[in-house]
């Protein structure tokens, strides 16, 4: 079958969509086409891990895909044009919490999706994540938790944003094992997200609204 | 090297030369809706059924965790042993992130329970290894520290010697520290099955104690996860841990096949009584 770039992406076809894309590229293409292509695919493929069609490893390949395409597409792009990133967003595992799993798949799909994600890590301290609001300007963040106790450091962390006086200028999710409609409720985020490909909606969503 | 653990009747023997000892996962509400909400209005009966279940689907020890949102695991989890304690004669698991959750459990516990767990965070250290010494425990070492989970092998050795210094140093002897070599998610990192495997082996050479690994990390966001947890603990007993953490209805016939395999079931005496206990189980099913 002949493929094109978003069935060749979407369908996980690595040898495919890299040889569509380099042809599009030397037959003078304008490669902002290329990267939009990509771009439908990558969200094909995230309906079907919605319907558990595609997994965690669909997912990472994927974006490895995503990624060879974009280095290729890069250099071709106009000077002072840069891969267009659609959004920033600050994420970490909050005081307390050592768990990077999940915040690392939520932190790659983000990228992958076109947002600048600032990652600040594991065990991540509330006056450092209220600094990094302060220096960046971000006005999206994500608080990844696994243990029980990382409910109370979302909570502290979201109080001390308050307090610093920026609950107003960002939007807050939380993330991670256990959490539901009552733990957002308990730590007064905005939203909560079940998977990677939660966060990265609810990202998309709140870039369209503010 | 022996871990024992014992109840008020009943004594387990963790070992090389035994067979592989399974620890019942069940009890914890990570995950599990109803049992959360259960624990939440501090109902216990849910706690109690799976406790016999688990004996009955042949687990050695039980894991009992009772931490969820809106859980007061001071009150709760002593509560939890005590039902579960009066309901089978088994060696219980203590498991909480609460240093105080476990102290209040350990004061009621009948017996030498385990304690799950102590981490190579500092904190945690400080903690949890003196209560370990108080009440002559044994307890589970997880193999993470302030840097975080360790992804390589290399990291995985460092902060089992890390723990076990730190236990020996405390008053916990080798024998009573059991080393969980974090299972990791292999669809979210492609090394992941290999660096276990290899942690495994390093660690047992090195520091010759015994050690565990939950068997139902690994499969976390793939299909058919039951057949790769049980490839994974078939491939762990082989690389030498002596426990596992996981659900004994779904992975102890292949913990009985590699203990057989292995030369840990002489005269395949368990595999063989497993057998007839399930043949037995379906006349009844089809004579019903």
């Amino acid at each position: 079958m002949s493929y094109t770039l978003v069935t060749a992406l979407s369908d996980l076809r690595e040898e495919e969509a890299l040889k569509i894309s380099e042809e599009r590229l030397n037959s003078g293409e304008n490669p902002q086409g290329i990267l939009d292509d990509a771009r439908s695919a990558m969200e094909i493929v995230g309906k079907r891990f919605e319907d558990s069609e595609y997994f965690i490893p669909d997912l990472v390949y994927s974006g490895e895909i995503l990624q060879q395409i974009t280095a290729m597409v890069k250099p071709k792009l106009k000077r002072n044009s840069q891969v267009e990133r659609i959004g920033k967003i600050i994420i970490g595992t909050v005081a307390g919490d050592i768990h990077d799993i999940g915040k690392n798949i939520v932190t790659f799909m983000l990228d992958i999706n076109g947002f600048e994600v600032h990652d600040l890590g594991i065990d991540v301290s509330e006056q450092k994540f209220v600094e990094t609001i302060k220096e960046t300007n971000i006005n999206i963040v994500g608080l990844s938790g696994f243990l029980t106790l990382a409910f109370d450091s979302m909570k502290e962390t979201i109080e001390a944003i308050k307090s610093a006086g920026l609950r107003d200028d960002v939007k807050i999710m939380i993330g991670g094992g256990q959490i539901d409609e009552e733990i957002k409720k308990y730590t007064g985020a905005d939203s909560y997200g079940k998977d990677a490909m939660a966060a990265v909606s609810i990202a998309k969503a709140w870039l369209g609204g503010k | 090297m022996e871990t024992i653990l014992t109840s008020l009747t009943k004594e387990v023997i963790i070992g090389d030369n035994q067979p592989t000892v399974l620890i019942g996962e069940r009890i914890n509400p990570t995950g599990k809706k109803k049992l959360s909400e259960a624990l939440k209005l501090g109902d216990l009966e849910i706690v109690r059924r799976e406790a016999l279940a688990q004996v009955e689907a042949g687990a050695d020890i039980l894991d009992i965790n009772v931490g969820t949102f809106g859980v007061n695991e001071v009150t709760l989890l002593p509560k939890a042993i005590q039902t579960v304690a009066e309901a089978v004669d088994i060696p219980l698991c203590i498991d909480s992130a609460f240093p105080e959750a476990l102290e209040a459990a350990l004061k009621i516990y009948s017996g030498k329970a385990l304690i799950n767990s102590v981490t190579g965070e500092e904190h945690s250290l400080a903690k949890v290894l003196p209560l370990a010494k108080k009440y002559n425990s044994a307890i589970i070492g997880l193999l993470q520290d302030d840097e975080g989970i360790p992804k390589d092998s290399e990291r995985r050795l460092a902060i089992a010697h890390k723990v076990v210094m730190r236990a020996e140093a405390a008053g916990v002897p080798r024998e009573n520290i059991i080393i969980d070599c974090m299972t990791f998610a292999v669809g979210a990192d492609p090394g992941s099955g290999q660096a276990i495997i290899e942690a495994i082996r390093k660690i047992k050479a090195e520091l010759g104690v015994n050690l565990t690994a939950g068997a139902s990390n690994i499969s976390f966001g793939l299909p058919r996860r039951n057949l790769l947890n049980n490839a994974f603990v078939v491939m762990a007993i082989a690389a030498g841990i002596t426990c596992l953490i996981g659900d004994a209805a779904k992975v102890r016939p292949s913990c009985l096949a590699a203990d057989l395999i292995l030369g840990r079931d002489k005269r395949a005496r368990r595999y063989v009584a497993d057998y007839r206990k399930h043949q037995s189980m379906k006349k009844q099913s089809s004579l019903e």
